[in-house]
């Protein structure tokens, strides 16, 4: 058993040291940490093999209990965003990865980050139909209102008049930029996707200094 | 639109009555412009468009009953307004193909539903109606050629006092309409003969006066002097000799004096306009309607280039007194007119109450894309309830909410009424809380937001109750002065920098400055002034000023070194920064030390360099300022003197605001203390131009033109132009001004002029009532007044025949009643007054009757030498008295004269010696009388 131990933990420590070169943000004892957490995480699923990673629903769990994420469309998407390979899995290097951006991205990042996330069918432009579809909760419907979708309708036009730039009713991932450099608080315009700073603060002090202490 | 059309628009035939409009491209763009002007009448004057027309406009219409919608009543073919006046009629009445029409707002109404016949109906109006104004107004403002009294009628009307209200609605309606005929005339007047023609740089006045710079010309009828003819110019408004037409070349010239601004020239001119000018309150009918026609010409003044000074004055007096008052309310009063804004952003504001997250962050970013610096939008937030919930979001646990929302906030609290209301809603404590959170964006947004609302007194307090002052304080912990900054870094900054720019505002209440100087704020301050960006250093320096008034920050700004880093800003570019530095060095250099400070950082010169900078006032004022406290240290005034300061302050005497004026003679004042100088000042030709300013009003002015004026007179050179100028005069008619610093510092000046000025008893005694009047301050219960007139009355008191006058107006009880003061000061002055009073008749007696020697001889035993001389002097004149020796034998003077002796002051010993012989001459005829 200790020998197990010995060498799972060589194990890891060689696969931080290869995912801190390959992954901005982390070094290798955070890499480290984060492979442990992932290992922790995983470990409920006994009945599969370690490699194919987190399943979804134990991937929206950690979204909606760990960083405070409620909207079920918007979890989805960041697990597309997550799982790289489309396998349905977040394996420990997409893990790594996704959480650089989650953590530490930088605003370019995390703007390619949130236009993939607001990208539903991935044809690289967010449609007047996907962002109804995103901002459709939005709002309180008003019941007396004749079309309650008035309300989303508006936004989305509203939205488009700020972001869609080349005027062409859809926005490219030029025109999200753009508009995000502009005023970062669209940065999350059609849901919120990212961790706030107090769930970030939370995070990595339980990743990086629990786990170290353990 | 009366003169427009009878002159410019081109009818088919001469006469009048039922000619046509041809259709030719002049009239087709008088008609455009016409029915520009009715269309928006309506909403533009709302009150003035409910004016009932004396007489219809009637005219054959093309329209129809079809095209008449709510607000009417249609029955068949003939239509009537909702709309009647006070007697029930409608305003509007169709019965086709006749319509007659009562009030302008009516016709805006037309206008807007005749769509594509409105031209048609237009021409349709005007060729039935040739004098249009007339019908509107009553025949008596019929137009005619060339003469135009209808307003002075109008004037004559309200003076009358009836139906106020009304006829001021007249005056507004005639203004609008001649405005419309100056705008319609414009374009067919050959450009440069044309008083109304508005050149592009704004003057309305030809080219070849535009080199002597005039800008306009206007006549204006008070209603009780002749019309008066005005020209305005970049040097001020002047009255000219009437121009009328072209041609008449000396009918430009001056033939008044040069006034700073047309509310001055109408003062001055108007006695009626003077008298009410100043009743701020209880405006009654006339003067209203004085002032319409005065604003309107305002209006037009105020799209001069660079303006003619006194029409800004003027309008910013009255609206800006907001800095620390409790404005009043001004709503607009219709709702009729509300732009397209004010629902878009009520829809917006809906978002923000009924969306999550996300649609919020939405709403608020569409809603800055909104002009906030623009009224319309900032009122439209509040009136639909949008800075309740932009308050609320503050306090979320949203930051982005937050951050967007302190971003509009930031914006819209430029406008006052905005920062009363986000106050009223306790806005500023949630943003005090604010000031605690870790997000560095969220604490320079809500400290620039304070920033912002704090400029009026409530808030500054609620700021501070709520401990704002010292969580600002922490914001300025910062290290500013690495010259590489990391993002983190400047992010400090700016934090820093918005909290300085708080603490700026708060800074102009007493009790905040305290505050500031208690969190530790003076040596954070201390630290950011040595950063080396300009934006960081304007708060900064800006609280540092506004705190000088203090002497706590006074000595720490020369104990903590500040005054050199001051000085170095004062050789920066940034014309507001180097005001602020020089304000604050104004404030600090009562101070000794401070002035040694500023001279030995070498911040002399570019004070003098700065003097330069004319054109900016404010700059101009602290400079002058500072140069002025600076130069009460002689060291100082010598510097002064190699950078040659006194010779351009002499040039600043004229045409400055007071402000400058203050300081400039100030400066002046106490150059001239220094021989040299008084040549200069001479030389420059500056004795004249102060003499003027003696006749001002301002106190703070004529303190220090006094003072300068009496510190050139001690030159002999000076006090013969001073004399010429009859300075002494107006010198001694300050005696009157109600403030005792003023008649101390003019009976200062008057001392030397009576010392120097050729036949100078002659000249006081011309001056009727003069004596008199400076006996009667000896009831003055003001040691400098008292101690000035002293020291006048003893130079009077050197011509014998004046003397004999101030006696026979009571000098002697009033001076000896004077005596037991303790104030040295007064003392010693007014010992020589009493020394000089001896000369006359029995006044000695009268003195020693008057109980004035027992408390002469205590003087004697006064800390101050000064007092020693004089004292002895009157002692010695009194001695000649023997009852007054007797009476200072008694009080033990001879001891304390005969130390005196021994003075190594000459005419302190020769007056202790004669006083001393005096009393021992009598003791002996005592004994010879005695003993034989």
């Amino acid at each position: 058993m200790a020998e197990m131990s010995a060498m799972n933990r060589k194990l890891i420590q060689n696969l931080a040291e290869t995912l801190s070169k390959q992954v901005k943000h982390f070094n290798k004892t955070e890499a480290e940490c984060l492979i442990r957490l992932f290992n922790g995480l995983l470990g409920d699923q006994s009945d599969r093999r370690v490699g194919n990673g987190l399943d979804r629903g134990k991937f929206r769990n950690i979204l909606h209990n760990t960083f405070g994420m409620t909207d079920d469309m918007i979890m989805d998407r960041v697990f597309r965003a997550f799982d790289k390979d489309n396998d349905s899995y977040v394996s420990v290097k997409e893990w790594i990865e996704g959480l650089s951006i989650f953590l530490r991205g930088t605003l370019d990042e995390k703007i390619k980050y949130c236009f993939d996330v607001y990208d539903l069918n991935g044809d690289g432009y967010i449609s007047r139909e996907e962002m109804f579809h995103m901002l459709k909760n939005s709002l309180i419907r008003q019941p007396t209102e004749e079309d309650p979708d008035e309300g989303i309708k508006d936004l989305v036009e509203i939205t488009l008049k700020k972001m869609d730039h080349d005027h062409d009713s859809r926005l490219s991932y030029a025109d999200f930029e753009k508009a995000v450099r502009d005023e970062n608080l669209l940065l999350e315009a059609f849901g919120t996707c990212l961790p706030d700073a107090k769930s970030i603060l939370a995070f990595e002090q339980h990743a990086f200094q629990d786990t170290l202490e353990r | 639109m009366g003169v427009a059309l009878t002159r410019a628009a081109q009818w088919t035939t001469a006469s009048s009555g039922t000619g046509k409009l041809e259709i030719t491209p002049v009239n087709e763009s008088l008609l455009k412009e016409i029915l520009e002007f009715v269309e928006q009448f309506s909403s533009r004057h709302p009150q003035e468009a409910k004016h009932v027309f004396k007489e219809p406009l009637q005219w054959t219409t093309s329209l129809e009953a079809s095209d008449f919608k709510t607000e009417y009543d249609i029955s068949g073919p003939t239509v009537k307004s909702h709309e009647t006046d006070k007697d029930g009629h409608p305003m509007l009445q169709l019965t086709p193909p006749s319509i007659s029409v009562h009030s302008f707002s009516q016709l805006s109404k037309i206008v807007q539903l005749a769509t594509d016949k409105r031209l048609k109906e237009v021409r349709a109006c005007l060729e039935a109606n040739r004098d249009p104004v007339a019908k509107m107004l009553g025949p008596s403002f019929a137009t005619v050629e060339g003469e135009d009294s209808s307003v002075l009628r109008l004037l004559e009307k309200v003076k009358e006092g009836d139906q106020a209200k009304e006829t001021e609605i007249k005056v507004k309606l005639i203004i609008l309409l001649q405005q419309l005929d100056t705008q319609l005339l414009m374009p067919f007047h050959p450009p440069p003969h044309s008083v109304y023609y508005e050149f592009t740089n704004g003057c309305r006045t030809p080219p070849w006066r535009q080199v002597h710079g005039e800008i306009c010309y206007l006549v204006i009828k008070p209603c009780d002097t002749q019309p008066l003819h005005i020209t305005c110019s970049t040097a001020g408004v002047f009255l000219n000799g009437g121009i009328r037409q072209e041609g008449e070349e000396n009918s430009y010239d001056r033939t008044s004096d040069v006034y700073k601004d047309l509310v001055t020239l109408l003062k001055s001119k108007s006695p009626h306009f003077a008298e009410n000018i100043n009743k701020q309150v209880g405006f009654h009918v006339k003067q209203v309607a004085m002032l319409i026609v005065i604003s309107c010409w305002l209006l037009l003044l105020s799209k001069t280039p660079g303006g003619v000074g006194g029409a800004d004055d003027f309008s910013e007096s009255s609206s800006e007194s907001e800095e620390d008052e409790e404005q009043s309310e001004r709503r607009t009063e219709s709702n009729t007119d509300l732009p397209s804004e004010y629902w878009q952003i009520q829809k917006l504001v809906k978002y923000l109450k009924g969306g999550n997250q996300t649609a919020t962050v939405i709403a608020l970013c569409s809603m800055r894309d909104f002009n906030l610096a623009q009224e319309t939008c900032q009122l439209a937030i509040r009136d639909v309830g949008g800075l309740e919930v932009l308050i609320n979001l503050l306090d979320t646990e949203e930051i982005k909410c937050k951050i967007g929302s302190l971003k509009i906030l930031k914006e819209i609290s430029r406008n006052s009424q905005i920062r009363r209301a986000i106050a009223d809603l306790g806005g500023l404590q949630t943003m005090v809380k604010i000031l605690d959170s870790p997000d560095k964006d969220l604490k320079y947004l809500a400290a620039e937001t304070i920033a912002n609302v704090a400029k009026f007194r409530r808030a500054r307090r609620t700021v501070r109750q709520h401990g704002g002052i010292k969580r600002l304080v922490e914001l300025l912990d910062c290290v500013p002065d690495s010259a590489a900054l990391t993002e983190e870094q400047e992010k400090d900054v700016e934090v820093a920098r918005c909290g300085a720019l708080a603490l700026w505002s708060c800074s102009k209440s007493t009790r905040n400055k305290e505050a500031i100087r208690k969190a530790g704020g003076i040596p954070l301050l201390a630290r950011l002034l040595k950063s080396p960006h300009e934006n960081m250093l304007i708060p900064v320096v800006g609280t540092l000023q506004e705190c000088a008034s203090e002497r706590s920050y006074r000595i720490a700004i020369q104990t903590e070194g500040m005054i050199e880093d001051l000085v170095k800003n004062l050789n920066c570019d940034n014309h507001e920064l180097q005001m602020h530095c020089a304000s604050a060095i104004f404030k600090c250099a009562e101070d000794k030390r401070t002035r040694d400070l500023v001279r030995q950082c070498e911040g002399l010169q570019p004070l003098v360099t700065l003097l330069s900078q004319a054109d900016n006032k404010q700059l101009l004022a602290a400079t002058t300022g500072a140069i002025w406290k600076c130069s009460i240290s002689m060291e100082n005034v010598a510097k002064f003197q190699d950078y040659k300061a006194l010779e351009t302050l002499v040039g600043l005497l004229t045409d400055q605001p007071e402000e400058v004026l203050v300081n400039v003679v100030g400066a002046l004042g106490e150059g001239a203390q220094k021989p040299a100088n008084r040549a200069t000042i001479r030389k420059c030709g500056g004795i004249q131009p102060l003499v003027n300013l003696l006749t001002g009003t301002n106190q703070a002015l004529l303190v220090n033109v006094t003072k300068a004026v009496g510190a050139c007179a001690t030159e002999l050179e000076n006090m013969t132009i001073i004399d010429r100028l009859d300075g002494v005069r107006l010198l001694w008619s300050l005696l009157k001004n109600q403030n005792p610093d003023v008649q101390a510092s003019a009976a200062w000046a008057i001392c030397p002029c009576i010392e120097n000025a050729k036949d100078s008893g002659e000249m006081v005694r011309s001056f009727v009532g003069g004596l008199e009047l400076i006996v009667n301050l000896l009831k003055s219960t003001n040691k400098e007044v008292l101690a000035s007139v002293c020291a006048a009355i003893a130079k009077i008191a050197k011509d014998e025949e004046n003397l004999a006058v101030i006696t026979d107006h009571g000098v002697v009880p009033m001076l000896a009643k004077l005596t037991n003061t303790t104030d040295d000061k007064l003392r010693r002055h007014l010992a020589e007054a009493i020394a000089r009073c001896c000369m006359w008749g029995s006044n000695r007696v009268l003195f020693g009757e008057a109980g004035a020697v027992a408390p002469l001889v205590r003087y004697l035993k006064s800390k101050d030498s000064s007092v020693h001389q004089a004292t002895a002097q009157a002692l010695f004149q009194l001695s000649k008295d023997p009852n007054n020796c007797i009476t200072m034998h008694d009080n033990g003077v001879v001891k304390l004269l005969l130390g005196m002796m021994g003075s190594t002051d000459e005419v302190l010993q020769e007056a202790a010696a004669g006083c001393v012989a005096n009393i021992r001459r009598l003791a002996l005829a005592n004994e010879k009388a005695r003993y034989g």
